[in-house]
């Protein structure tokens, strides 16, 4: 057979390809060739190879943010991810209460970044605050603009209230995926809650889990604005986690080339993990 | 060792799913439940289950009121018309598991799964897990799960309903080996009047919530107490007309066909009913009395031919031995078996067999 050949087909697939290089491939190649130069006013560059990585790769300053960043990344997944199946598990399954309780779980995903972040600092103000004068009134020493543990605290606190509803509304589609017949061949085994829970509930949520697991890694392992506006990374750094951090070398130091050197390392650590992460999910996948 | 059903009501709201039903299931018996989707079936067998609760009436085993006993307490196993097994768990341990909730030795254990294994042709692969499986394994597992312990009730909901029709013509036709010598009830949920017709024993007919007509599958099949019985029996539906009757002729009142009957009843109108298969496009045996037909649509079903015709305002089908095929608004004869006519009265209950 043959084929008649029209180049014109290319003419269709240009809008992509701008909107691509617009939107990726341009920003994404502007860091890296800030990454591998020394820049200088007036557009003057002067290579430097691998000497940004190396030197962000060694230096202690993003060791300890990257510390602070699985650390809290670690820590609102322990909580969010058993806190959301915990929640989804209690919501009705019919009637008027599961529009109701799907509109409340909502509401903290409707939020914009900066305005939670406002919101938390306000609440918990020390002086004004409801949160933080109320711990105050009960005996707790409790200043999360100058004691380490408080920032971490009320960041973490505001994580979760903030996102415990995306594993919520996730776990809760998965549940109500499995069909009854399950229950009742359950039931019809005699089998306990925890097993229901363990050997059904749980195998059906897998996927929807995994997604829960991977969307939750990315957006708190990227996180920024709610902490910003929070604590702007105080006490000290004690909250300054990878982007904070950046930003300020960035922006702050106008330290060019490392922060660029440093993005494309907190780019690759996301990349890895995630591919990390879902590989091992869907091999299991495959062996079930 | 009985099942027997009480005045048996289901309320949902103002919904009635189950009228008050009396029905007595014997040891050792296959009762198949045949009626379309929303008659009551799958209600029906969980109350028998004790998944769920009557609104009013008892449920009686072997002489004690079981109304109210949990499902675990009660000795049934349940086979859906989705492939319900433990997603994580091998076939193995799937169909162990209810034996190891009952806390059976696992020497015993090992030998049941795999004897019941070997039944259904899942012994070379009791290490997969389920999504590994075909959907006719998948069944075959939910199935020896349910054939492994030993129910006193064992309630089959559509079982077959999701295969498709080569695995369902298979399996259909191992079902009957696998209760036999089982000390146990079972009940069989199908829409499918041939599946009926092939495993035997008895046959409720439900529409609607109510069981219509219980009895040997065989004599419900030939006599249907009604003509609702007869239409939830006969699949394609059976052909309906109005009839009149004088001395040993009867008519048609449509048309002016003719024939004898040596029924004994009064003079009158009546209805009758012919199954599909007892108008045949060829004269055959006693397929004799002629009717013209118009063809309004004809299909083939694997090896027989299915005929829809209207003659005056009877629309009626007609279901032949072989293939072959007609075109739409040709005019044809079709043959009619007067012996095997079905004659109702006025009110649509049975007069008896012509």
């Amino acid at each position: 057979m043959n084929k008649t050949v029209n180049q014109k087909a290319w003419f269709f697939v240009i809008p992509v390809f701008v909107l691509v290089a617009f939107n990726a491939i341009i920003p994404l190649m502007t860091v890296v060739n800030y990454a591998f130069q020394e820049t200088f006013g007036n557009n003057v560059f002067m290579w430097e190879g691998t000497r940004w990585f190396k030197q962000i790769m060694l230096s202690e300053r993003f060791h300890a943010s990257l510390g602070r960043q699985f650390l809290f990344t670690f820590i609102i997944l322990f909580i969010q991810i058993p806190l959301g199946i915990a929640i989804a598990l209690t919501m009705p399954k019919e009637g008027i209460g599961v529009p109701v309780c799907l509109v409340l779980m909502s509401m903290p995903l409707l939020i914009p970044w900066n305005v939670v972040g406002a919101m938390w600092n306000i609440f918990a103000l020390p002086d004004i605050g409801f949160l933080g004068h109320s711990l105050n009134a009960l005996g707790f020493d409790y200043n999360f603009t100058q004691q380490i543990g408080d920032a971490w605290f009320t960041t973490i606190l505001m994580d979760v209230w903030h996102w415990t509803s995306l594993v919520v509304l996730l776990s809760y589609a998965g549940l109500r995926s499995i069909q009854p017949a399950y229950y009742q061949a359950a039931e019809i085994d005699g089998a306990s809650r925890w097993a229901i829970f363990t050997k059904i509930e749980l195998p059906k949520m897998k996927k929807v889990l995994t997604i829960a697991i991977l969307l939750r890694f990315m957006d708190s392992f990227m996180i920024y604005t709610e902490p910003f506006v929070l604590t702007g990374g105080g006490p000290g750094n004690a909250t300054a986690f990878l982007s904070i951090d950046l930003v300020k070398m960035a922006l702050g130091q106008f330290d060019l080339g490392p922060a660029a050197a440093m993005s494309l390392i907190y780019f690759f650590i996301v990349l890895l993990v995630c591919w990390v992460f879902y590989t091992l999910m869907m091999r299991n996948e495959e062996k079930s | 060792m009985s099942l027997e059903l009480k005045n048996v009501e289901k309320k949902i709201g103002l919904d009635t799913h189950i009228y008050p039903t009396n029905l007595k299931l014997e040891k050792n018996t296959i009762n198949i439940l045949l009626g379309s989707t929303l008659a009551g079936k799958t209600t029906l067998m969980q109350i028998m289950a004790g998944l769920d609760n009557p609104t009013s009436g008892e449920i009686w085993f072997n002489n004690e009121n079981v109304t109210g006993t949990k499902v675990q307490k009660r000795n049934v196993s349940m086979v859906y018309q989705q492939f319900i097994n433990y997603p994580n768990f091998t076939v193995y341990d799937n169909i162990a598991s209810p034996l190891k909730i009952t806390g059976v030795s696992s020497d015993e254990t090992k030998q049941r799964v795999g004897k019941v294994a070997e039944l259904l042709k899942l012994s070379g692969m009791l290490n997969k897990k389920p999504n590994e499986l075909s959907g006719g394994q998948q069944q075959r597992t939910a199935l020896a799960r349910a054939l492994v312990k030993d129910s006193d009730l064992i309630l089959l909901d559509e079982p077959l309903a999701n295969l498709d029709f080569k695995l369902r013509e298979e399996l259909r036709e191992e079902l009957p080996k696998l209760f036999e010598n089982r000390d146990c009830i079972v009940v069989y949920a199908t829409t499918e009047p041939s599946e009926a017709l092939l495993l035997g024993g008895n046959t409720a007919t439900l529409q609607e919530g109510k069981i219509i007509q219980y009895g040997k599958t065989l004599d419900t099949y030939n006599k249907p107490n009604s003509l609702v019985s007869a239409q939830v029996f006969s699949d394609p539906p059976m052909n309906i007309a109005k009839i009149k009757k004088s001395g040993d002729q009867c008519s048609f009142l449509q048309n002016d066909i003719q024939w004898r009957t040596k029924l004994n009843i009064k003079d009158g109108e009546y209805k009758v009913g012919i199954r599909p298969h007892n108008i045949t496009t060829y004269k055959e045996g006693n397929n004799t009395l002629e009717i013209k037909g118009k063809v309004l649509i004809s299909e083939i079903s694997g090896s027989e031919s299915l005929i829809h015709f209207t003659n005056g305002n009877l629309n009626w089908v007609s279901l032949s031995n072989g293939v072959f095929q007609k075109n739409v608004g040709d005019e044809m004869n079709l043959y009619m078996n007067t012996d095997e006519f079905v004659y109702f009265d006025q009110n649509e209950r049975l007069v008896s067999n012509g």
